[in-house]
């Protein structure tokens, strides 16, 4: 029997190591923190139809139930391999081995303290969306820190992206719908609350994410202003001064806001011991891992036998994470099959 | 008064907050759709007026949204009603009944009745 | 406002700054318009027992011609090349520049310099032309308000006056203004960065002070030379310092500190124009906020006499200032020069409040009452 190691226990991790054990392969999930499910543990609703996250969490997690070896809490200090596969040193005092390796390591979230203009971490209303989507998920009133009904809230798009400034130039995709999602979701949880949304572009590029667009608009009066926001200001009060430029006048604006909510981006891990560097594999310009071959195949490293899937290769959708998961998982099933024979060379030949 | 040579000048920032919004309140009120546009301009590129006159819609939208009722008042009389914009907006907004209720609006504030 | 924030932000942005043996470079705005303030720093540092050596024979930087299109760029490199050389020649590799548009016009130049080494060279070549000097670049950069800075600790133990107000007991609340050549160009060229500037918070702090924070602390005052050189565009730089004033009112400052040569000239000065243009003053006692530079305000903690500091050239009368802080100083000594002679007067203004006017019987009334 074969067996596969993937490192990365997050929603890509989960579904390949589900799928793969249903090929009939033995199968290892290595993760870092203590719990299994990555990013996924801290959405609340999905876009574009606000799905609740937590039973398609439970899922991925039962999932994995059969046959399927987990290790959490599990720190990789080393890995070494040649042409029949790997061994991966774990917390300096456990070795595993496997004839092949799926990294499903994910990304990291911008650290908003890095703008320092937007004041996150000086100002008492400023959070971020991750924040934001806990507190939706904790399901407590959304108050002020000074414990008020916030009657203007705005939304900052960009937060860490596309931003030369913030060390990452690319565009982290999936931020502008999460925007207009959540800004719905608190205008129905606070009706009385009158929300802007300041972008640069609205990058509504799925399936239903135009529609939601409008019906923020038109059903729940978001209002929606093209504008960079340069610096924001904290009132003696806790309240928020912000300094924009209303660019479809070209006219500077100020307004006040009670709370103030950044998009922070995605961006690669880059943090000293990340496998990327480790294993010496290359990064892309935007410093996500260099996919080889994106068309005939992505999840293709330069180390034979060792496969990238997921959030790891740049900003995706869960939806998309589920589909290169379940894509990558077939791939290895066939490596793992011709494995003898395999040159490296051979089209994608599926077998199931 | 002394005389300097040079005068103070006027602040042209936008002050969300000491603007009234009674003309978008007004226009809202008789034509809800004025919150579907979302500032394409597609209606301004399409517009007779604006080929010889200072006038854009996309422009007065945003600026009855932001509450600059002078601005409004200036160029919202322009209009010829010949429904180019009426045709080519995408999300199906109804812009002359907006710009109707927007002149009427002014007009009004103008009367001291709103 | 979470300050461990702001600490840790502050952590980012610290730079070296020399504490002895400097080779002084001076400002020519802030000789004009403050002329003892210089000689203040002077004396601060050599009270304290440091080096300080200027050599008479140094120019402006030309960095006001620069900035005025007035002076072509690489001349302005030969001139500071110039500098560099007779610190050189002196033996000292510490520089303390007193202006803030130097201290950027250098910092400029050396990262030019550092990106480009054909033009460093070319500037050798002129300057040994020119001149027949050679010069090395300095070891440390500095400018005046960051050695202050860096001995705040020191002028802290030795200040008999403290940033607050004697008969309230409460910190002084100041107004920082930093100068935008400052860091607004290199962030990690100033202590602290660019949104939250630590240079002269640290000075207040030290002194027992309060920060106060409002919304258009960046904004700059307005300078910038190139367009108030003429006088029908003063209305730009006008504008700029008045927005400041007016941003800055409702958190009541009892001074306004700041580290350029040329903002405190501005605020000081266009307080005044806009009390005749718009009849107001800003602050509550008709006198409107005194500004301050660095070495003044260290200087008036130090017990150093006021009219020794230059404070008499100020336009906003410094002397509210002075009662709250206890500070003691002789009004009828103000317009005396220094063997006693009187130097004249300006006229009164027609609607600021200048010297000892409604402060003499009123101002304890003045210093609880803000």
């Amino acid at each position: 029997m074969k067996s596969v190691t993937i490192i990365g226990g997050g929603v890509a991790g989960l579904e390949a190591a589900a799928r793969l054990t249903r090929m009939g392969q033995a199968v290892t999930v290595i993760e870092k923190s203590d719990q299994l499910g990555g990013r996924l543990n801290q959405w609340h609703a999905l876009f574009p139809f606000r799905t609740p996250a937590g039973p398609l969490l439970s899922k991925l997690r039962n999932n994995v139930a059969e046959g399927m070896n987990m290790i959490v809490n599990a720190n990789i200090t080393g890995v070494e391999y040649n042409d029949d596969g790997f061994a991966i040193r774990i917390n300096n005092n456990r070795m595993i081995t496997a004839n092949s390796v799926l990294l499903t390591t994910g990304f990291d979230i911008f650290d908003a303290e890095k703008k320092e203009e937007y004041g996150y971490g000086i100002y008492e209303n400023v959070i971020t969306s991750v924040e934001l989507e806990q507190m939706f998920h904790s399901g407590k009133p959304i108050l002020t820190a000074q414990g008020n009904i916030p009657s203007r809230i705005g939304f900052i798009h960009c937060v860490g992206s596309r931003d030369e400034k913030a060390g990452n130039l690319h565009c982290s995709k999936v931020c502008c719908v999460t925007a207009v999602k959540q800004a719905i979701e608190i205008k129905e949880l606070i009706p009385s609350a009158e929300i802007f949304l300041y972008y640069m572009d609205l990058r509504m590029f799925g399936r239903h994410f135009e529609e939601l667009y409008k019906e923020a608009q038109f059903k729940h009066g978001i209002q929606f202003i093209r504008a960079r926001l340069s610096e924001a200001f904290e009132n003696p009060d806790g309240t928020l001064q912000i300094r924009i430029e209303d660019t479809l006048l070209a006219k500077p604006l100020k307004m006040n806001l009670d709370m103030m909510v950044l998009m922070v981006g995605i961006q690669p891990q880059r943090k000293t011991g990340n496998l990327i560097d480790m294993l010496g594999l290359e990064r892309d310009a935007d410093g996500f891992l260099m996919q080889e071959d994106p068309y005939g195949s992505p999840f293709k490293t330069k180390i034979r036998g060792l496969y990238c899937a997921g959030g790891i290769t740049g900003p995706k959708t869960i939806e998309e994470t589920l589909i290169e998961a379940r894509a990558v998982a077939a791939e290895i099933n066939n490596y793992l099959k011709h494995k003898e024979t395999y040159t490296g060379h051979e089209h994608f030949v599926m077998e199931l | 008064m002394i005389g300097f040579g040079y005068k103070i000048q006027a602040d042209r920032q936008i002050d969300y907050d000491s603007n009234n919004r009674r003309i978008l309140e007004f226009v809202r009120d008789g034509e809800p759709s004025i919150d579907w546009c979302m500032s394409c301009g597609t209606c301004a590129s399409a517009c007779t007026a604006a080929m010889t006159a200072d006038y854009s819609l996309r422009r007065l939208i945003i600026q009855a949204r932001r509450g600059m009722e002078n601005e409004i008042r200036e160029s919202v009389y322009r209009c010829r009603f010949c429904g180019k914009c009426f045709n080519a907006c995408p999300r199906g907004v109804n812009t002359r009944n907006i710009v109707y209720l927007m002149q009427l609006a002014a007009t009004k504030i103008t009367n001291h009745e709103i | 406002m979470k300050q461990e924030g702001k600490r840790r932000l502050w952590q980012e942005y610290q730079k070296e700054i020399a504490t002895d043996k400097f080779f002084y470079v001076r400002s020519c705005v802030r000789q004009n318009f403050f002329p003892a303030a210089e000689q203040t720093f002077l004396r601060i540092l050599r009270d304290l027992g440091k080096t300080v050596y200027e050599n008479p024979g140094h120019t402006t930087c030309t960095g006001i011609g620069y900035h005025s299109d007035v002076v072509p760029l690489h001349t302005t490199m030969t001139v500071v090349a110039r500098q560099f050389a007779l610190m050189t020649e002196a033996g000292y590799e510490n520089l303390a520049v007193s202006c803030i548009t130097s201290f950027g016009l250098y910092t400029e130049i050396m990262d030019t310099w550092h990106h480009f080494p054909e033009i460093e060279n070319k500037t050798r070549e002129y300057l040994r032309k020119a001149t027949g000097r050679e010069f090395t670049l300095p070891k440390n950069l500095a400018h005046a308000s960051d050695i202050l800075y860096k001995l705040r600790h020191d002028i802290a133990a030795r200040a008999p006056y403290r940033l607050i107000n004697q008969a309230t007991g409460e910190p002084l609340r100041v107004v920082e203004h930093i100068g935008c050549h400052y860091s607004k160009m290199f962030p990690h060229k100033g202590v602290g960065g660019a949104e939250y500037p630590y240079v002269l918070v640290g000075l207040v702090e030290a002194l027992g002070g309060e920060i106060i924070d409002y919304p258009e602390r960046r904004h700059c005052c307005g300078f910038g030379f190139r367009q108030y050189v003429v006088r029908a565009n003063r209305g730009y730089s006008l504008s700029c310092s008045k927005k400041k004033f007016d941003s800055m009112e409702p958190y009541r400052p009892d001074c306004i500190l700041t580290n350029c040569p040329g903002c405190p000239y501005f605020l000081d000065r266009w307080q005044y124009v806009v009390s005749e243009m718009e009849g107001r003053t800003y602050g509550v006692n008709g006198h409107g906020i005194p500004v301050l530079t660095y070495e003044e305000l260290a200087g008036l903690a130090l017990g150093y006499d006021p009219w020794d500091i230059g404070l008499q050239t100020h336009q906003v009368s410094i002397e509210p200032l002075m009662l709250k802080m206890g500070v003691p100083f002789d009004p009828s000594k103000k317009y005396l020069g220094k063997n006693g002679e009187y130097i004249g007067r300006p006229s009164k203004p027609n609607v600021l409040k200048i010297d000892m006017d409604a402060l003499n019987t009123e101002h304890r009334i003045l210093i609880t009452e803000y």
